[in-house]
C-alpha cells in the first residue's frame, strides 16, 4: 500500500459483519447448542421469564389452595402440604420455548395428573383440563389424554429446589412434548370440562396442540 | 487580530467545527434509542430484573415502539438533513490510507477527522444497526406469522446485545474518561472542538480547517 492510496476497508468491515450476522440466522442455533454442550454447568441458565401481567403472583403457603372443579364428582380445595403428601414423580427433560430457546436436562418433581385428580372423581364426560393461572388472564388447556402422557405432571420442584417465583411458584404444568406456553405457571385452579376454550396464546394465533417440531408452522 | 498558539497571553481558545448538525442528529438518535432499547431489553431478558420490575407487556411495547421510532428518526434526519455532508462522512469512514492501517498496528501516525479506530467503530455500529433491525423485526413478525420464525433469530439478537454492550462501555470510556479523547464529547454535543486538540489528535484534518 502506497502512502496516498486508500482502500475501502470501512465498507468491507460493514458488509462482512452484516453478512456473518445474517448468515447466523442459519447456523446460530447449531453453534449455540454446541457451545452450551461444552460450557461449564451453571454458566448458562438459558431461562427467559415471560409474563403477561404487571406483577408475578406471590405464593403464600398458608392461604394458597389448588381448586379442582368442573365435571367432577367431588370438587377439591387442596393445600400446599396436602399436595406435597400425594405420590410424587420425577423426570428429566428438555424445555423448549416456541420463540426458539431451549433449556436442556431440567429435573422436575411433582404430581402426575392421575394421582392429583383421583380424589376429585372425574366424570366420564370430562375430556379437557383447563388450567387457570394466578397471573391473570393466563389460561391454557390439555386434553385428559395429553395430561396422562408418561412425563406430564404438575411440578412443585425444579432442579432439586421448590419452584421459584419466576418459574410459577408453587406449581406449574410440565409437558415436555409441547412448547412451554402450554405449561401454565402459578396454577391455582384446574377445571375439568367437555371441550377446550382457546388459551391465552391460542387466542393470539398459537396452536392448541403445541407439539414440539410439529406445530406453530414448523 | 488572529490568535496564535503559544503566545503566552490568556486568550479564548480557537474552535473548529468537527460535526455538522445532521451528523450530531444521527449520533444522538442512535445514542438515545440505544439506551432506551438496552434498558427495556435487559428488563425483558434478565429474570432477576423481570421479577423486580414486572410490567412485561408495557416494557415490550416500549421496546418495540422505541425501535420503530429509532428507524423513523434516522430516515427523517437523512431526508431533512445535509445529505451531501453525510455522504462525505460515510466516504471518510470507508477509506483507509496507509496511516490508518499503521495506526491500527499501534504506530502513532497522523490521523484525519476520524482515527482508524473510530472508522472501525463506525463500520461495526452501522452493521449492528442493520442486524438489530433485521433480527428485531423477525422476532416481532414471528410472533404474528410463523413463517418469520427462525430458531436462531433470538440468538443473533442476544449476541448483538452482548457485543454492543461491550463496545458501548469502551465508547463511554473514550468519550468521558480517557484524557486524550474525552474532548471529543464537546464535538458531538456542540459541534466544535479546540483547534490545538484537533491538531494533536487529528492533524491531517485540522490543518485543512481555516
Amino acid at each position: 500500500m502506497k502512502p496516498r492510496e486508500t482502500r475501502t476497508y470501512g465498507r468491507r468491515a460493514f458488509l462482512g459483519v452484516t453478512a456473518v450476522g445474517l448468515s447466523s440466522l442459519v447456523w446460530g442455533r447449531t453453534a449455540w447448542d454446541a457451545f452450551v454442550a461444552v460450557a461449564p454447568p451453571g454458566l448458562i441458565s438459558g431461562w427467559r421469564i415471560y409474563t403477561v401481567a404487571a406483577t408475578m403472583p406471590q405464593f403464600d403457603p398458608a392461604s394458597w389452595r389448588l381448586n379442582i372443579d368442573g365435571l367432577v364428582g367431588s370438587p377439591q380445595s387442596i393445600t400446599y402440604d396436602e399436595l406435597r403428601a400425594l405420590p410424587s414423580a420425577e423426570q428429566v427433560s428438555s424445555f423448549h420455548c416456541v420463540t426458539g430457546w431451549t433449556v436442556p436436562d431440567v429435573h422436575w418433581r411433582g404430581v402426575r395428573f392421575a394421582d392429583l385428580l383421583a380424589s376429585a372423581e372425574p366424570s366420564a364426560a370430562a375430556r379437557v383440563l383447563t388450567f387457570t393461572s394466578a397471573e391473570k388472564p393466563y389460561v391454557d388447556t390439555l386434553s385428559l389424554q395429553q395430561a396422562q402422557l408418561a412425563d406430564v405432571m404438575l411440578a412443585y420442584e425444579m432442579d432439586g429446589q421448590p419452584l421459584a417465583r419466576e418459574h410459577g411458584a408453587p406449581v406449574r404444568v410440565v409437558i415436555p412434548e409441547m412448547y412451554g406456553y402450554k405449561g401454565v405457571k402459578w396454577v391455582e385452579r384446574i377445571t375439568l370440562g367437555a371441550d377446550a376454550q382457546p388459551g391465552y396464546w391460542e387466542q393470539r394465533g398459537y396452536d392448541t396442540d403445541a407439539w414440539i417440531g410439529r406445530s406453530n408452522g414448523a | 487580530m488572529t490568535p496564535t498558539r503559544g503566545s503566552g497571553a490568556r486568550m479564548a481558545p480557537e474552535y473548529i467545527e468537527r460535526f455538522s448538525r445532521t451528523e450530531r442528529a444521527v449520533h444522538w438518535v442512535h445514542a438515545v434509542a440505544f439506551l432506551v432499547l438496552l434498558a427495556t431489553g435487559l428488563a425483558l431478558y434478565l429474570p432477576s430484573l423481570s421479577q423486580l420490575i414486572g410490567r412485561r407487556p408495557l416494557l415490550k411495547d416500549a421496546h418495540v415502539y422505541t425501535a420503530v421510532g429509532w428507524i423513523a428518526a434516522l430516515v427523517l434526519v437523512v431526508v431533512l438533513g445535509d445529505r451531501r455532508r453525510l455522504r462525505e462522512t460515510v466516504r471518510e469512514f470507508d477509506r483507509f490510507d496507509l496511516d490508518d492501517v499503521l495506526w491500527l498496528q499501534r504506530y502513532p501516525t497522523p490521523q484525519g477527522r476520524f482515527n482508524a479506530g473510530q472508522k472501525v467503530n463506525a463500520a461495526l455500529t452501522a452493521a449492528f444497526a442493520v442486524l438489530f433491525a433485521v433480527s428485531g423485526s423477525l422476532l416481532w413478525l414471528g410472533e404474528r406469522d410463523h413463517r418469520f420464525q427462525f430458531a436462531s433469530t433470538i440468538i443473533l439478537h442476544d449476541w448483538l446485545t452482548l457485543i454492543s454492550l461491550i463496545l458501548f462501555v469502551g465508547h463511554l470510556y473514550l468519550a468521558l474518561i480517557y484524557p486524550a479523547t474525552r474532548h471529543s464529547l464537546r464535538g458531538i454535543t456542540t459541534g466544535s472542538v479546540r483547534r490545538d486538540w484537533a491538531e494533536r489528535h487529528h492533524p491531517k484534518w485540522a490543518r485543512e480547517q481555516r
